[in-house]
């Protein structure tokens, strides 16, 4: 019981990373049906940032990780503009390719300029563990898993309050006709691109934070996990990113837990097969079906 | 049907040509064992990406699994030719690859050719990685550390003559009823059906037919490099023939052939450039698809027929 | 009286909570021209979907009458149903629009020529008389409707009006027992539909099939079929000759409302 009670624990602090990346991966997709392959990138961005905010500019954790997502919504917004606006009337595919491009771009140029060597991440917040109940919880995984429900919440909020919110809902369910009632589109596809970007940034630090340790390429993997996760809460979906990332995150420690560590990742791809063939669109996802 | 004969044989030439070639030059000393390699890459990528091309811009189905078929090729390979160090104890691992890859590819394809455009992708992309992972644990195929040794039963000429003959193969395939009734599937699945088009069985079989040549892709990989490990066959794996597919054109045989031999030459420019490699290489696909955003040929195709019909055309203008 | 080629019976199809086909029982005879009308939302299309597979059936049964005795079509796949006997055109126009004319034709032709695996791949003497026999066949089909001209054009260039005649001469080169056309009218100048009309008629003639048609264009509907169904929301309300159609009251008061 005290074993499945911390690998609850652990699974949830891991999930709420996967959830804070796959909101990114859902909301760009849902807009321009794009699988932005740069996202993992832009969360390596945000913990390279963090690293620098924190050791070069003395910042303290809240604002090293606010100004990593002021940073990283820039860097997203920039690479909507430079790379993926150009492609907007193009085939889906020369776009993921162009998507790919840019995470190459931003995984080597970082390689070139930083070395691709790990570098540990300054802890800023000192770990303290809590035993309750004869669980070890660290200050750090409750402030992971605080963060990000309280950040999963205000996305929820702006997208369902805000005017801004209500724009990109219209252009994810009909970009022509959106824009015929006035929503500019590449402001909202630039917000988008701000909102999921500095989701991500946030992800960045936090990850820093907890496993201590980030390195150019250290967005590959995390990257591909949270889109399987958006995909798996049905893409498109905000609820279902947050649910899909926890899914994934408590599967992993789950499976790990159980002593299949190197069989970890097949069986995330084996849950994603099975629910796709199950639901074709996700938990979430709403089953479009062509008229005939 | 004469007619036919003229331009197999006008393809024969071609092959034919490009053999001497690059045996010529072999010969002068002009290509040493860098260019060797790279030229060997080109083939096996040709092989890799025509096979995917077949899947994606033909039946039009996304696949992003493309390695974890090259992987079944390269351990079957790896694992028989380890054991029976002779050629025909090669083509024997690459018929058993063959074999096992479309098998694989069967289990795979059934249950998720149903799903669509990016749900198929990511189904498959989990579906190679699960292959990758099975072979990554197996203590048959040496787990983590890979296979070491493999005798090294492959020239550059048994590349380029698998390579022709897949191609050869993978042509008259498309250019054939079942071919026609694959397009109908990417064009229109709604309407394929509607004309007694079984669009499940054409999609696997377009499906199975390019994990085939996928397997033979892996096989000749694994017998020229002589060492393969599971990270070979990972997601970027995957990615690196579906960027040959999309940047050649998708749907364009003639312009896989282009993207391989353009991304090969440009790899071993880039060798002198260090670090400054992949960072050029990033650059050069983005602006690529930005400038031309149908791939370099889009469905572009060369052809023997239209061109002998255009200059009978000019010449019968000028008469 | 002729003999019945594809019966339905107590067809009902429901999409969640609303019934878009209910209890609908049809028969099409041997070479017969039948007319579906009905407003807009009357289920004409749906009952289109369920009879030719594209949709499953929620209940009800559809037998086809053929040489070998009676064959069940509900539950079977759509190209299951297309190999048995049953065609048709789309209200949007499907076409395989990047693909030439002609290969539109010969894909509908698939499963009339057998063309093995390695035959095509090693390009045997029999892959090319296959093809050559194929390729006669639909150049022959495409002469007979005006369409030679156009033949290696890729469909998506054709005009509109061309681009419906092929979609029907797709659907005839699967060879089908019955033809199903859904508005082939539609989007047609009164020239172009007197075209549909005499090509119509031309159809039922040489080629001795069942034609059913979807049309709101009452001149060509009245002027073509030998007998209508009346749909209105979802349920069969009349059947008959065009005459008795044309004077069937709650007809007229599902077209024009109470006031007529």
């Amino acid at each position: 019981m005290q074993t499945i009670g911390q690998q609850l624990i652990n699974g949830l602090s891991l999930g709420s990373i996967y959830a804070l990346l796959a909101l990114g991966y859902t909301m760009v997709y849902g807009i321009i049906k794009l699988i932005n392959f740069a996202h993992g990138d832009i969360y390596m961005l945000g913990a390279f940032w963090g690293y620098y905010a924190i050791n070069g500019l003395h910042f303290n954790f809240i604002l090293a990780m606010l100004s990593a997502m002021v940073f990283c919504a820039l860097v997203g917004v920039l690479i909507e503009y430079f790379a993926y606006r150009p492609l907007r009337n193009s085939p889906r595919i020369t776009a993921l390719i162009t998507a790919i491009g840019v995470s190459f771009l931003l995984e080597n140029g970082m390689t070139y300029l930083f070395s691709a060597n790990a570098r540990s991440f300054p802890q800023v917040i000192r770990t303290v563990t809590y035993h309750v109940a004869g669980l070890r919880i660290s200050n750090i995984q409750l402030l992971i898993l605080g963060t990000a429900c309280f950040l999963m919440l205000l996305l929820e909020l702006i997208i369902k309050r805000t005017k801004m919110g209500k724009a990109m809902r219209a252009v994810s369910v009909d970009p022509q006709a959106a824009q015929l009632v006035g929503i500019n589109l590449n402001h909202t596809i630039s917000f988008t691109f701000a909102l999921g970007s500095a989701m991500a940034g946030a992800a960045g630090v936090l990850i820093g934070l907890y496993y201590n340790s980030i390195d150019p390429l250290m967005g590959m993997t995390p990257g591909i996990k949270a889109f399987v996760a958006a995909v798996i809460g049905g893409i498109g979906s905000v609820p279902g990113a947050s649910l899909g990332g926890f899914l994934i995150g408590l599967l992993e420690t789950g499976v790990q837990a159980v002593g299949l560590s190197a069989y970890k990742d097949a069986v995330v791809y084996f849950v994603l097969i099975v629910i796709l063939l199950v639901l074709p669109a996700g938990i979430f996802g709403k089953k479009t079906k062509e008229k005939v | 049907m004469k007619a036919n004969f003229k331009y197999n044989l006008a393809w024969l030439g071609v092959m034919v040509l490009g053999f001497v070639i690059i045996d010529a030059c072999e010969f002068l000393g002009i290509i040493n064992t860098f260019i060797e390699n790279m030229l060997v890459t080109m083939g096996i990528n040709i092989i890799l990406a025509t096979g995917l091309n077949l899947i994606i811009g033909f039946s039009g189905q996304f696949s992003l699994g493309h390695a974890g078929f090259m992987a079944i090729g390269a351990y079957a390979t790896g694992i028989i030719t380890q054991n029976i160090a002779t050629p025909l104890g090669f083509y024997l691992s690459m018929g058993v690859g063959i074999i096992i890859a479309m098998i694989a590819a069967l289990i795979v394809g059934i249950p998720t050719l149903r799903l669509r455009g990016d749900y198929l992708a990511i189904a498959t992309m989990g579906a190679a990685e699960i292959i990758r992972i099975l072979i990554n644990n197996f203590k048959i195929t040496n787990g983590a550390a890979g296979l070491f040794n493999i005798p090294p039963l492959v020239t550059w000429v048994t590349v380029y003559v698998l390579m022709c003959l897949t191609t050869i193969i993978t042509v008259n395939f498309i250019h054939s009823r079942n071919g026609r009734a694959i397009m109908s599937v990417r064009e229109d699945e709604i309407a394929a059906e509607a004309m007694g088009i079984n669009t499940t069985r054409w999609k696997l079989a377009a499906f199975v037919f390019g994990a085939g040549t996928a397997a033979i892709g892996g096989s000749l990989h694994a017998a020229y490099i002589q060492t393969i490990a599971p990270g070979d066959f990972n997601i970027m794996a995957s990615i690196a023939i579906l960027i040959i597919v999309v940047l050649g054109g998708v749907g364009s045989i003639t312009g896989t052939f282009v993207a391989a031999m353009v991304l090969g030459a440009l790899d071993t420019i880039l060798q002198n450039f260090g670090t400054l490699r992949m960072i050029i290489y990033a650059l050069a696909l983005i602006l690529i698809m930005i400038f031309k955003p149908a791939g370099l040929l889009g469905n572009w195709e060369f052809s023997f027929k239209r061109l002998s019909r255009r200059l009978r055309k000019e010449s019968a203008i000028h008469e | 009286m002729s003999s019945p080629l594809l019966t339905a019976q107590q067809l009902v199809k429901s999409f969640g909570g609303l019934t878009a086909v209910s209890n609908v029982s049809v028969h099409f005879d041997q070479n017969e021209l039948v007319g579906l009308i009905g407003p807009n939302g009357a289920g004409k299309t749906t009952l289109f979907n369920l009879l030719t597979g594209v949709t499953p059936v929620t209940s009800g049964a559809i037998s086809l009458y053929t040489d070998n005795g009676v064959q069940t079509l509900n539950g079977k796949r759509p190209a299951e149903i297309a190999q048995a006997g049953l065609s048709r055109t789309f209200q949007n126009i499907r076409l395989f629009k990047e693909l030439s004319v002609l290969d539109n034709v010969r894909i509908a032709m698939t499963n009339h020529y057998r063309e093995g695996l390695l035959t095509s791949i090693f390009r045997t003497p029999k892959f090319y008389r296959t093809e050559a026999a194929m390729t006669a066949a639909a150049q022959k089909l495409l002469a007979i409707f005006d369409l030679t001209e156009v033949a290696d054009q890729p469909a998506k260039n054709l005009p509109y009006g061309i681009q419906r005649r092929l979609e029907i001469v797709r659907a005839l080169a699967t060879k089908p027992k019955i033809l199903f056309l859904d508005e082939p009218a539609a989007g047609m100048n009164p020239e172009e539909t007197a075209d549909l009309t005499r090509l119509i008629r031309q159809i039922q003639h040489d080629f001795h099939i069942t034609i059913v048609l979807i049309e709101h264009d009452m001149s060509l509907v009245m002027n073509v079929v030998e007998r209508l169904y009346v749909l209105e929301h979802g349920a069969l309300l009349a059947e008959g000759t065009p005459t008795e159609i044309q004077q069937n009251p709650a007809v007229i008061k599902a077209y024009l409302g109470d006031e007529a």
